[in-house]
């Protein structure tokens, strides 16, 4: 849409302006099942990191030299799944191997992720804004470091909370999470402009 | 239009094709970790295959860890001692106390077998085994509590302490589409080693209750496994006292028939509650041993009789009814087993009263 962008400003837009979590409100229910604590908020933010960044890279490439050559677009749901599925079980196998504390901070997180929309959203995304595959790396990795920002930014809130504030009882849990997680999403419109991927 | 439909369908499956094979591949090789041997209390070495949970591969050398949840995590009660199992998952953090992991204390459902273990688990777990039975009997105790007879088939006997409960396996019905496991409590004689008999209250939209309340038949296959549990009578000359309500008949009474038969001299109060007249049961076997065991006493108490049961014996909760028969505590063990408010209460009722804690022996129905 825009391919003049560079990579770096669609990873910067990515974190800032049109953060995945916050103005899409993507991958909502690993967002608040972990947000509990800031040490496992970053083991699985590094986690979405990671396989955001490559998925899309790798489904780019699937797209524009194996889907669009062959007329297959409407596949492409189908396609992006299966194969964010089939690299998240194997790149688990591989870390399981390799590392026993990078299994233990990063590869647990996996098998929650393969099902997380936020990666799937990504990888649609890239196809409908028609990223280069540099831009479509520069979303991926941008995406999921903006996940990590707002899963970090809302476990600290978590933590301080369960540490002093008085919830009313009939909002513990996921009901203030989704206030704070809107209050955030206000906060982020604040850097509305700067830059627009749209 | 065809061939493009023909092609579109031909390419996805060989994306399919594709993808499952290298997975395949992956597991066969990066995931395969060849047999692994796992030290068993020191004493018994098991060849596993490498790569499973632990807890799935003790059970595939018919080891069976205690676990409600199938594995995935969310019950906490698989855990067992591993000596080098190294640090535990973030997972497993939120079952584990600080001294646990600092014990090496790990649970079996989250932890793969990699490479040789040694693990230590609790004696009793090793006499656990998997049983197939046939319900012999059903009989409505009251109007929500059924006593389930069951009669061992493979292997034919059971040898278990009176107090121990199984883990009873409800097959995948409508209301579940997985097996699950619940426990009971066996009320039978351990004496009579080739049939138990289990007492099941009904819970409305209870997946196990509800199963055997409207589902089960007699002569229908069933299976479970144990026994588990380290609520048993402590040998001692102290007296008894046993508080049980509902379904928490059941340890008990499986006591009692081991005390008639030892002729156990020991003073034993046992105080049972229930709402109303309804709700009481086997008070005829209550009153046998009370013939049987000449220092026997059974004192059921109702906390809300009905105007029309006619009742003359005791009234209230257990708990006043402890407040009123318990005045010596000096050379008493208390035995408990009903809902967690009961027990609760009784613990702290008996503390009060001066009983040191590691004489309050208890079984809480979860």
């Amino acid at each position: 849409m825009n391919p003049q962008l560079g990579w770096l400003t669609v990873l910067f837009a990515a974190v800032f302006t049109n953060n995945i979590l916050l103005t899409n409100y993507l991958g909502m229910c690993s967002f608040l099942a972990v947000s509990r604590e800031v040490k496992t908020s970053l083991g699985l933010g590094a986690a979405v990191v990671f396989v955001m960044t490559a998925t899309s890279v790798l489904n780019w490439i699937v797209y524009y030299r194996l889907l669009v050559p062959l007329h297959m677009e409407a596949f492409r749901f189908i396609v992006f799944i299966i194969v964010i599925a089939a690299f998240v079980q194997v790149v688990e196998l591989v870390i399981e191997r390799v590392s026993e504390t990078l299994y233990a901070a990063l590869g647990i997180f996996l098998p929650l992720i393969t099902v997380n929309c936020a990666i799937l959203g990504v990888s649609l995304f890239m196809v409908i804004r028609q990223y280069t595959l540099a831009q479509a790396f520069g979303y991926g990795l941008g995406s999921g470091l903006g996940w990590l920002a707002a899963i970090l930014a809302m476990a600290g809130i978590r933590q301080k909370m369960a540490a002093r504030s008085r919830v009313p009882r009939g909002l513990e849990g996921a009901g203030i999470t989704l206030i704070v997680a809107g209050i955030m999403a206000l906060a982020f419109m604040g850097f509305n402009g700067m830059v627009n991927l749209n | 239009m065809l061939t493009a439909f023909l092609i579109s369908v031909g390419v996805l499956c060989a994306i399919n094709t594709l993808l499952a094979l290298l997975m395949v591949l992956a597991e066969a090789t990066i995931g395969n970790y060849g047999s692994v041997r796992v030290t068993l209390n020191g004493r018994r070495e098991l060849t596993v295959d490498g790569g499973k949970p632990l807890l799935a591969a003790l059970k595939e050398h018919n080891v069976f860890i205690p676990s409600a949840c199938g594995g995935r995590g969310s019950c906490g009660l698989c855990k067992l001692t591993v000596e080098n199992g190294g640090a535990p998952l973030s997972t497993e953090l939120p079952w584990l106390s600080p001294e646990e992991q600092a014990a090496g204390v790990r649970l079996s459902c989250q932890l793969k077998v990699k490479r040789p273990l040694r693990i230590t688990v609790p004696e009793e777990w090793l006499s656990v085994r998997q049983f197939a039975a046939r319900v012999a009997a059903l009989r409505d105790l009251t109007y929500d509590i059924k006593e389930v007879r069951l009669q061992l088939i493979d292997p034919p006997t059971i040898d278990f302490k009176a107090g121990q409960f199984i883990q009873f396996e409800v097959p995948p019905y409508a209301l579940s589409d997985e097996p699950v496991y619940r426990a009971y409590s066996i009320a039978s004689d351990p004496r009579q080693r080739g049939e138990i008999e289990l007492e099941i209250r009904y819970v409305p939209n209870g997946i196990c209750t509800t199963y055997v309340h409207r589902h089960l038949k007699e002569g229908d296959p069933v299976a479970f496994n144990g026994p588990y549990g380290n609520f048993y009578l402590r040998e001692s000359d102290r007296d008894i006292l046993f508080v049980a309500g509902g379904s928490g008949m059941a340890p008990i009474k499986a006591m009692l028939h081991q005390m008639a038969h030892e002729q156990n001299p020991r003073r034993t109060l046992y105080i049972f509650g229930a709402r109303a007249r309804r709700d009481l049961f086997l008070l005829e076997e209550m009153r046998e041993f009370e013939r049987r065991l000449p220092r026997f006493r059974f004192v059921p108490t109702l906390s809300a009789p009905a105007p029309n049961d006619g009742w003359t014996g005791a009234t209230g909760l257990v708990t006043d009814v402890v407040e009123r028969e318990v005045s010596e505590v000096s050379a008493l063990e208390a035995y408990l087993c009903g809902s967690p408010l009961m027990i609760d209460a009784c613990v702290n009722l008996l503390k009060k009263k001066g009983l040191p804690e590691e004489r309050i022996f208890y079984d809480k129905f979860a």
